[in-house]
């Protein structure tokens, strides 16, 4: 299971990546392992949406579930990834590149001190296994 | 008597979660109310029993027994005996889509066949497995269109030429979304017909516009300029129609609509005192993700062979729990196959023979209702189909018990539903009437009023 130490982690399995006052937001290696095959990704919000933390950013369905991904921060957005309609396994083969699922710009970066790093999401994963 | 446990088992079972006896299970009701005395008449033979059955039931008149001009949704067909035959073989005989569906090959080829067969009729690219009947699937639509939108618009437009008892419905499967007004069917001549007063009603919050094809009154209105104004607001819009109409009429996919719903009742289902019915729930393909209820799917096996299955299951609500759309997950497959027998026992030719039969009959019946003194066609400007509304001299209750003394079943009082159609009835004619029958209606209507 692949935990990228530049992210930052929900309790709820989404991934954050901070550039400046930026983040791109997708669901980790561990979700989508959980999920399995994932076959339809509804992006919940559009472009210049504004959200707060624990809003629904996502529907995912796989061949066994449908899950909700939420917002770990909150912002305004300022892009989507419009492919992951097309191509919704790239979750599953890619969540931390191809499977981005937004671009948000953060309110307030200290939000992202309750979230963990890498080391903690990896315990916190094992804690739940 | 059916007993599924033996003695043993109970025994066994009742030892291992710590009681005595099954009637140990019922010690939380009051003593007073746990094996309560009914008070039943004696026990009869099966000889008595058929004998009383068969008289209660001779109290009943059928359409059987009378010339029906009723429909006001529901319509007096005929039904090829085939139909029957094929319904009641011990393979197909289900009410539901089966538990597991993948080695019930056959019923989901049937659903498979009747998905087909309604999207061909209605010209629309998906159909799911059917509803419980036109009025739940109107609700369904009201409620894809309502998630659709993520419960951010907030209006629902339901034409007031829609079928009363839908509009119900819908209103009833709304009310637990809280947040969603169902408008647009006020009281008023203008929201009569259907364009101009829905139109001026939509706007960016607005989820649906619902209108029915032929409407409840039995008119035909061409959507094309209401469905395109709707689309330029964002906003989906919703077709009812009547399945027989369209073996004659443009289906509501040539209009565009993105939902499409109606009873299937009259493919090849009996009158039945009102049920049970058939929901035909078509879409546009774009909105297969929020879609309700079953849908089967054709493909291979692990050898290359065809095979059917339930799919895109996760729009279920076994799986997506609240989130999904609807919590149906099932679907009225006795009656969806009735709908798929009938269907392909007439052919295409067939259907629109039934069709072209109805209409002909119909306005044949309004031309010569319409020439009696003091009967008239309330809407003479609208083309119509099997149904047509006839402003009455008198009111339409004392009219129909007249008519029943002569073994006719008169049409609809819209009265009742509509309280600014007083004396206004509701007439539907069918291929099972013939052209004496319709002389002879016509007769009494005329002897009534001079009576």
């Amino acid at each position: 299971m692949k935990t990228p130490k530049e992210l930052r982690y929900a309790k709820t399995d989404e991934w954050i990546k901070v550039e400046g006052d930026e983040g791109t937001i997708g669901i980790s290696d561990y979700a989508q392992d959980q999920l399995s095959d994932v076959v339809y990704v509804e992006l919940m919000v559009e472009e210049d949406d504004e959200v707060s933390i624990g809003d629904i950013l996502a529907t995912v369905e796989s061949v066994k579930a449908a899950a909700d991904v939420n917002f770990p921060v909150s912002g305004t957005i300022i892009a989507i990834n419009e492919d992951l309609a097309d191509a919704p396994e790239v979750l599953n083969s890619d969540p931390y590149e191809a499977g981005w699922m937004v671009k948000i710009k953060l309110d307030d970066p200290s939000e992202l001190d309750d979230l963990m790093d890498a080391d903690g999401y990896e315990a916190y994963n094992q804690e739940r296994e | 008597m059916f007993t599924p446990h033996t003695p043993q088992e109970i025994e066994e079972m009742v030892k291992v979660i710590g009681v005595d006896s099954i009637e140990d299970l019922f010690l939380k009701v009051p003593k007073e109310f746990r094996f309560p005395r009914l008070d039943l008449p004696e026990a009869m033979t099966e000889m008595e029993i058929a004998s009383e059955l068969k008289e209660i039931s001779s109290a009943n008149a059928s359409t059987d027994d009378f010339i029906s001009f009723l429909g006001a949704g529901a319509y007096h067909h005929y039904i090829p005996a085939a139909v029957d035959m094929i319904l009641r073989r011990g393979e197909f005989y289900t009410a539901y889509t089966p538990y597991q569906p993948e080695i019930s090959q056959g019923t989901l080829q049937a659903i498979f066949e009747f998905q087909s067969l309604m999207t061909e009729l209605t010209g629309m690219d998906v159909s799911n497995a059917s509803h419980y009947d036109g009025a739940t699937a109107a609700a369904e639509a009201a409620n894809l269109a309502y998630h659709f939108f993520r419960g951010k618009r907030r209006k629902i437009l339901v034409s007031r030429a829609v079928n009363p008892q839908y509009r119900e419905t819908i209103r009833t499967y709304m009310q637990g979304l809280g947040d969603v007004d169902v408008l647009g069917d006020e009281v008023g001549d203008e929201s009569l017909s259907n364009d101009e007063y829905l139109l001026n009603m939509v706007d960016n919050d607005t989820a649906l516009v619902m209108v029915q094809y032929p409407d409840f009154f039995g008119r035909i209105y061409d959507y094309t300029k209401l469905i395109d104004l709707a689309h330029a607001q964002g906003v989906l819009v919703a077709i009812v129609f009547n399945p027989t109409a369209l073996g004659l009429i443009k289906p509501p996919g040539d209009f565009d609509a993105d939902i499409a719903v109606g009873d299937g009742q009259p493919l090849g289902i009996p009158l039945s005192y009102g049920g049970p019915y058939l929901g035909i729930f078509t879409i546009k393909e774009k909105f297969v993700r929020k879609l309700a209820g079953r849908l089967v799917g054709e493909t291979v096996d692990i050898d290359g062979q065809r095979a059917y299955v339930l799919t895109l299951t996760a729009r279920e609500q076994h799986i997506r729990r609240e989130k999904s759309t609807s919590n149906i997950c099932t679907n009225q497959g006795l009656m969806a196959l009735a709908a798929t027998i009938y269907l392909s026992v007439l052919g295409k030719n067939g259907f629109k023979q039934v069709s072209n039969l109805c209409f002909q009959k119909a306005h044949y019946a309004a031309e010569q209702i319409s020439a009696l003194e003091g009967y008239e066609l309330a809407f003479p400007d609208q083309p119509f189909f099997h149904e047509f509304v006839i402003k009455t001299p008198r009111p339409v209750n004392e009219l129909n018990l007249h008519l029943q003394d002569h073994w006719i079943l008169g049409g609809y009082d819209l009265s009742q539903d509509y309280p600014e159609l007083e004396n206004h009835m509701l007439i539907a004619v069918t291929e099972m009437i013939s052209k004496e029958e319709i002389d002879e209606f016509v007769s009494v209507l005329s002897e009534v009023n001079h009576d």
